[in-house]
């Protein structure tokens, strides 16, 4: 049985890991972020399930965020990238089937949305979002372009380091995750308060992909490697069981 | 030394931004992708069970209404089943996925969910939960996701023996849990995040 799927409960949140709700530089979490102590269970069934989502539902271009929203022979403007990795849990296992959603900005750094006030000009060829589900093993992979880096009003000059949005959907929706990558060599990486919510440098790195030269498609496209870990469970061999059962 | 325990940690979490709706329901901000928004409708057919309408609108600290923030849920249906993969209990209602997503009114950020009462769903050591449902929230300015449930003021006999409701200390705050019945099969559930009225939030 040591090759079947865990079916305990899912490792708690590493909370000593993970960003606290409160990060004063991100000016936004001062009033969105909860004071009282979040009250910790458990998962039970509730968070241990959680929707299927099938290859079924994706489109072609789903995953080609150069294409997918351009008018039909164009495309969209950028360093065109390949973004590609793998979704883990925590105990190394790849999780098929996971759903991710991605978003991000124009290589000048707009977003497509009518609350958006940057100067930088709309791509018409540009949505800026795109899906996939990963394969048996884990892997996934989509295409982009270079998102810009972009001004946001929190400080008098602060710039986001370009990246992309991620949302992920595992097996259990205790696993449910937003995040974003970065990318290896960004000078705003170290300057940004969003990315300043997280502990470590070591959770920095962990959202920063490096460049793939091996997955790069000459004269075509740059690659970046961008794992994504998800929570695991834990095996049932010693659940807990009133005595004598 | 000690030898290593060879476990991954889990990806940092960093805000969903301001422009989550671009990601998880690009048809709502005008980019019509994929045929439709996922989460958008919970029922496929007719469905089991009674038919209720959850609406809620996310606040701040200063009472403010999120219009930036994206609310999933996820439930049993109304037998207590849940359409998932790792259901092993039985079928869950074909007609009905348990799960939406809303990304709030464009004006006034109140979410809406057309669903159907859960059934009851057993704790890990059998004893049954109330009736409840899972949700997560998603926003501008909200480092890590905040999940908590939704529980209804009109179960007050499972609701008295739950095996979360019953275990928590402050009891003035489990009506921050309780959907109100607002009369023909809605309820109301709003989610504050900070301040007197707070939302119970869980590490779950």
């Amino acid at each position: 049985m040591s090759d079947a799927n865990p079916t305990g409960g899912f490792i708690p949140r590493d909370r000593n890991w993970q960003p606290d709700a409160l990060t004063p530089p991100y000016k936004t979490s001062i009033k969105r972020s909860p004071q009282a102590a979040l009250l910790s269970f458990p998962t039970s069934l509730s968070e241990e399930t959680s929707p299927v989502f099938g290859h079924a539902m994706l489109g072609d271009l789903d995953n080609d965020l150069i294409h997918n929203f351009a008018q039909s022979g164009q495309s969209a403007i950028g360093p065109r990238l390949i973004v590609h990795g793998r979704v883990m849990d925590e105990t190394g296992r790849g999780v098929p089937g996971a759903l991710i959603e991605v978003w991000q900005a124009n290589a000048g750094g707009r977003y497509r949305h009518k609350k958006e006030s940057y100067l930088a000009p709309l791509d018409p060829n540009f949505g800026g979002c795109g899906r996939m589900i990963t394969d048996a093993e884990g892997f996934y992979e989509f295409r982009t372009i270079q998102p810009g880096p972009y001004p946001w009003p929190n400080g008098m000059n602060d710039w986001r380091p370009a990246h992309i949005h991620f949302s992920i959907f595992g097996h259990g929706f205790a696993q449910r995750l937003i995040t974003q990558m970065y990318f290896e060599g960004d000078p705003h990486i170290p300057l940004c308060p969003i990315v300043g919510a997280l502990k470590s440098q070591e959770a920095v790195d962990a959202l920063t992909a490096p460049l793939d030269m091996k997955r790069t498609v000459p004269m075509d496209s740059r690659a970046y490697k961008f794992d994504i870990v998800l929570r695991g469970r834990r095996q049932t061999y010693f659940e807990n069981r009133v005595e004598g059962m | 030394m000690v030898q290593k325990l060879e476990t991954l940690r889990e990806s940092p979490s960093q805000t969903a931004g301001p422009y989550v709706h671009i990601g998880c329901t690009p048809n709502f901000t005008g980019i019509a992708l994929y045929g439709g928004d996922l989460g958008s409708a919970m029922k496929t057919g007719p469905v089991q069970g009674t038919e209720i309408t959850i609406k809620g609108t996310v606040y701040d600290g200063t009472g403010t209404a999120l219009r930036d923030a994206m609310v999933e849920i996820w439930q049993a249906d109304a037998a207590g089943l849940f359409a998932s993969a790792n259901e092993v209990r039985g079928q869950a209602d074909p007609n009905f996925t348990g799960w939406g997503r809303s990304p709030g009114d464009m004006e006034t950020g109140e979410f809406t969910f057309d669903t159907v009462k859960p059934g009851q769903v057993p704790w890990p050591d059998g004893r049954m939960q109330a009736p409840h449902i899972t949700a997560w929230v998603v926003a501008r300015g909200i480092n890590i996701g905040l999940h908590t449930r939704i529980y209804f003021a009109d179960e007050t006999s499972a609701n008295a023996t739950d095996p979360i409701l019953t275990r928590i200390e402050h009891q003035n705050r489990i009506p921050t849990l309780l959907a109100q019945p607002e009369g023909a099969g809605t309820y109301r559930f709003d989610i504050h995040l900070q301040g007197p009225k707070e939302t119970i939030f869980f590490d779950i």
